[in-house]
C-alpha cells in the first residue's frame, strides 16, 4: 500500500530525514519507536505533506501512485490520515461544523451526495461515544481548552469518521490515563481492517500491548535502524537504545555537555 | 508554511458579484453643489420650507468645516463639485402606488441581488424598503405594519406624512453641524427610510432596507430615522451593494435612532460597497455617521455590524446613554483585503446612572489591507456606576496587511468600571494544515477559521442575515488560497 524509498527531508535546511526505507502493506499495523528528535513526527508529517519540510530525495507511493505530487488535501482525500501530537485549535469553529466539511469533502471526492447536518449529527454522536467523549465535545471549538487526553481522543474520532486508507498515528497513547489509553486502544482496534493500514508512534510497548503490531521500527538519526516483530518492543523496553549503538538526545547532550 | 500567503494571495483575488449596472432612465442632476441645486432638490420632494431652511443651514455650516483627516486612512480628495446630488429612476407616472407598479427593471436588479421585492417570496418575514440610487423605489409589507401601528416608509413620505415626527427628531441625535459629512448629508440627503414604532408595541417583522448605488458620478446620501416610543421593540437591517465602477463613488450617510423609556432598537448592517479591484482602482467611499440615543431609561441600543465592501470606510455607529440604567451595544466585523482600508469603531457615551456597553470589534486584514478599530468610552460626570467591556481582536491573513487599535477611554466618573481587552492573531500555518489534512479546500479552510473568528459576532445579526453574513464572508475571502 504504502512504500517509501531513500526518503531524504529537511526542515530550515536542516536534514532530518536521511533515507527512510519502508514498506507497509494493506492490513498492517507498523510500529514506530524511537528516541526524541529522532524524526518520528517529521516522517509522519512529510508523508501528510506538511510544506513545512522540504523532502530532498527520494520517492513515496500510496497504491503505486505518486504521493509526494500531491497537495496535502488531496493525500487526505486519497486516504491518508494524521493524528497529530500536539493538536492545534481553531477557535470558534465547532468541531461539528469542522468534522461535518471534513467528512463532505471526502465525500464530495468520491461523488457521494454530502450528508446534512442532521444525518452527520447522528453519525458523529455515535462515533464520539466509541471513544467515550462527550457529544458535548462536538459543540466546542476544534481543540478549544481540551485537555490533552480529549485532544487525543478527538483525534481518534476524527479516523473513525473519516475512514482513511492509511492511519498515522503520532504519539495518540501519550498522555493518556489507564481507562483513556484502553478506550483509544479500541478506537485503533476497531480502525484494523484488510484494507487499511495503520503506522503509530509511540513511546510505549504497554500500547503494544493493546494494538498488537505486525512490525516494529526503530527510527534513530533520520533512518531506521532496526526492524521486528512485537518482542523488538519488548527487547527496547528492557534494554533502551542503547545496546542498539544510539543514544537519546538528551543522554547525547549530557554527555556532550560533561 | 510557504503556502499560506500564496494561498492567501488568490483567495484575495475574488469577484465582486454585485457589480454589474442597471440600465434603466434616469433623472440625474448635473454635478455640482451650490443652494440652488438643494433647493431644486427639495423642490422635486416637494419639501415644506422648514426642511428647506433645515438643509440650507447645513449647507453653509459645511460650507465652513474642513474634510477630517485624523482617521487612519488615505484616499484622493473628493472633488464635491463633480458629483451629481440627484439620480433617480424615471418613473411613468409620479410615483408607484404598489408594487405592481414598480419598474420591472428595478425588481430584476433586486431580484438579481437576492432581495426580492415580492411580498410572498423567501424573505416573508423581512419588510424590505428598497433605495436605488437617491429614490426609495419600494416599501413592502406596509400594511401589516400599519396595523401593528408600526411607520416604515421611506424618509421622503414621512416629511409629507408625518412632518411633526421629523422635525422633533431629525437632527437631534446627529446635529446638521455635527462634522464634515453628517452636514453634507443634511443639506443634501435625497432619500432614506424612516420609522416610528409606537408605545408598548413590538415590531412583528424585520425591518430592513436595501441600499443600491447605480448611477455613476452621483453621491448616495441617505438619511435614516428610527424612534421607539416607551416600551417598544425593533429590529432593523440594512444592506448595500454597488456596480463596479473605475471612479470612486461617495456614500455618507447619516443614521439617527431614538429610544426611549425601555425602549430596545437593534440595528444590523451588512455592507458590501464595491471595493475596488485588486489594484485599489475604484470602490466606494463610505463615510458614515451613525448614532442612537438612550434617551430613556432602561433603553438598549444594539448595533451589528458586518463591513466586508468600500475602498474606504469611515464608521463610528455610536450610543449616547442618557437615560438611567440604558444599555449600548456594539457587534462588528470588518473585513478589508486588496487596498481596501477601513477605520471603524464606537463611540459609548456614558450619562445615565448604570449605563452599561459593550463593544465587540472583530477585525480581519488581508491582502495590502488597512483596518483600524477607533473606539471611545466616555463617562460623564452623573455615570455613576456606569461599565463598559471592550474586546478588539484583529485576524491578520498573510503578512502584507495592517491592524490597528485605537481605544480612547475618557472619564469623569470615579466609580465607572472599563475593562478592555485585545488580541491580535494569524490564521496560523497549522491551523491551514490541519483542515487541510482533513481534506478541506484551502480556500474554505480560511473561510472556516475566518467565520469562526467573527462567530461572537454573527450570532448577533438577525437568523435570516447570519447565514447570508457568512456567506459574504466565504465570497470576499474568495480566490485567496490556491
Ligand atoms: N519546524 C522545525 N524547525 C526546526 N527544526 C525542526 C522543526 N521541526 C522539527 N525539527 C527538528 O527535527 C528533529 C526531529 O523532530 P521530530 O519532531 O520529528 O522528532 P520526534 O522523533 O517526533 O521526537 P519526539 O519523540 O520528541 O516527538 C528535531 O531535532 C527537531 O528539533
Ligand atoms: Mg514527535
Amino acid at each position: 500500500m504504502l512504500s517509501i524509498k531513500n526518503l531524504h527531508a529537511s526542515v530550515e535546511g536542516k536534514e532530518i530525514l536521511k533515507g527512510i526505507n519502508l514498506e507497509i502493506k494493506a492490513g498492517e499495523v507498523h510500529a514506530i519507536m524511537g528516541p526524541n528528535g529522532s524524526g518520528k513526527s517529521t516522517l509522519s508529517q512529510v508523508l501528510a505533506g506538511n510544506e513545512a519540510f522540504e523532502v530532498t530525495e527520494g520517492e513515496v507511493t500510496l497504491n503505486g501512485e505518486n504521493l509526494l505530487d500531491l497537495e496535502t488535501e488531496e493525500r487526505a482525500r486519497e486516504g491518508i490520515f494524521l493524528a497529530f501530537q500536539y493538536p492545534v485549535e481553531i477557535p470558534g469553529v465547532s468541531n461539528l461544523q469542522f468534522l461535518r466539511t471534513a467528512v463532505n469533502a471526502m465525500r464530495h471526492h468520491k461523488g457521494e451526495a454530502e450528508m446534512n447536518a442532521a444525518e452527520f449529527m447522528k453519525l458523529a454522536k455515535e462515533v464520539s461515544k466509541q471513544v467515550d467523549l462527550d457529544p458535548a465535545f462536538l459543540k466546542r471549538g476544534v481543540n478549544e481548552g481540551f485537555s490533552g487526553g480529549e485532544k487525543k481522543r478527538n483525534e481518534i474520532m476524527q479516523a473513525l469518521l473519516l475512514q482513511p486508507k492509511l492511519a498515522i498515528l503520532d504519539e495518540t497513547d501519550s498522555g493518556l490515563d489507564i481507562d483513556a489509553l484502553q478506550v483509544v486502544s479500541n478506537g485503533v482496534n476497531a480502525l484494523r481492517a484488510e484494507d487499511r493500514a495503520i503506522l503509530m508512534v509511540t513511546h510505549y510497548q504497554r500500547l503494544l500491548n493493546h494494538i498488537v503490531p505486525d512490525h516494529v521500527h526503530v527510527l534513530a538519526g533520520g533512518k531506521i535502524v532496526k526492524s521486528g516483530g512485537r518482542e523488538l518492543a519488548l527487547e527496547l523496553e528492557e534494554r533502551g537504545y542503547g545496546w542498539l549503538g544510539i543514544k537519546d538526545e538528551e543522554e547525547a547532550a549530557a554527555n556532550s555537555a560533561n | 508554511m510557504a503556502t499560506t500567503d500564496q494561498e492567501v494571495n488568490e483567495l484575495i483575488k475574488r469577484e465582486y458579484e454585485h457589480g454589474f449596472v442597471t440600465d434603466i432612465e434616469s433623472d440625474t442632476f448635473e454635478p455640482g453643489l451650490n443652494e440652488d441645486v438643494i433647493a431644486r432638490l427639495s423642490g422635486i420632494k416637494k419639501e415644506p420650507e422648514w426642511m428647506l431652511e433645515w438643509r440650507l443651514k447645513a449647507y453653509r455650516r459645511w460650507l465652513e468645516m474642513d474634510e477630517p483627516d485624523w482617521a487612519h486612512v488615505g484616499y484622493p480628495k473628493v472633488d464635491y463639485n463633480s458629483i451629481s446630488y440627484y439620480s433617480a429612476p424615471k418613473r411613468k407616472e409620479d410615483m408607484p402606488q404598489s408594487l405592481d407598479e414598480v419598474d420591472p427593471e428595478l425588481l430584476k436588479t433586486y431580484e438579481k441581488l437576492g432581495i426580492p421585492l415580492h411580498e410572498r417570496e423567501k424573505l416573508a418575514g423581512v419588510a424590505v424598503d428598497a433605495v436605488f440610487d437617491s429614490v426609495s423605489v419600494a416599501t413592502t409589507f406596509k400594511e401589516p405594519l400599519a396595523k401593528a401601528g408600526v411607520i416604515f416608509c421611506s424618509i421622503s413620505e414621512a416629511i409629507q406624512d408625518y412632518p411633526e415626527l421629523v422635525q422633533k427628531y431629525l437632527g437631534s441625535v446627529v446635529p446638521h453641524g455635527d462634522n464634515f459629512f453628517a452636514a453634507l448629508n443634511s443639506a443634501v440627503f435625497s432619500d432614506g427610510t424612516f420609522v416610528y414604532v409606537p408605545k408598548g408595541v413590538r415590531c412583528p417583522m424585520e425591518l430592513s432596507t436595501y441600499f443600491r448605488i447605480n448611477a455613476a458620478n452621483t453621491g448616495q446620501f441617505e438619511r435614516t430615522l428610527i424612534i421607539a416610543e416607551d416600551s417598544s421593540y425593533v429590529s432593523y437591517l440594512e444592506g448595500c451593494t454597488a456596480p463596479m465602477r473605475d471612479e470612486n463613488q461617495l456614500h455618507a450617510a447619516v443614521v439617527e435612532l431614538v429610544a426611549l423609556d425601555d425602549a430596545q432598537i437593534k440595528y444590523s448592517t451588512v455592507q458590501n460597497w464595491y471595493p475596488g479591484d485588486e489594484n485599489g482602482k475604484g470602490g466606494i467611499f463610505n463615510f458614515v455617521t451613525k448614532r442612537g440615543a438612550c434617551i430613556g431609561k432602561n433603553s438598549k441600543i444594539s448595533w451589528t455590524q458586518v463591513e466586508t465592501g468600500s475602498a474606504v470606510t469611515w464608521k463610528y455607529p455610536s450610543c449616547v446613554l442618557r437615560g438611567d440604567n440604558s444599555v449600548g451595544e456594539f457587534y462588528s466585523v470588518a473585513l478589508t483585503h486588496n487596498h481596501q482600508q477601513a477605520d471603524t469603531g464606537t463611540k459609548m457615551i456614558h450619562l445615565g446612572k448604570n449605563t452599561s456597553s459593550t463593544i465587540i470589534s472583530k477585525g480581519i486584514s488581508a491582502g495590502k489591507s488597512s483596518n483600524a478599530y477607533r473606539g471611545l468610552v466616555k463617562f460623564g460626570p452623573g455615570a455613576e456606576g456606569a461599565r463598559n467591556f471592550t474586546q478588539c481582536d484583529s485576524l491578520l491573513i498573510g503578512d502584507r496587511c495592517g491592524a490597528h487599535t485605537f481605544p480612547y477611554i475618557e472619564s469623569k466618573n470615579k466609580s465607572a468600571i472599563v475593562e478592555h481587552e485585545a488580541t491580535t492573531s494569524k490564521v496560523s500555518d497549522e491551523q491551514m494544515f490541519l483542515c487541510r489534512q482533513r481534506g478541506i479546500d484551502p480556500e474554505q479552510a480560511v473561510s472556516m477559521i475566518v467565520n469562526g473568528f467573527c462567530k461572537e459576532v454573527f450570532k448577533e445579526l438577525p437568523m435570516e442575515f447570519a447565514v447570508e453574513a457568512g456567506k459574504l464572508l466565504e465570497v470576499s475571502l474568495e480566490g485567496s488560497v490556491g
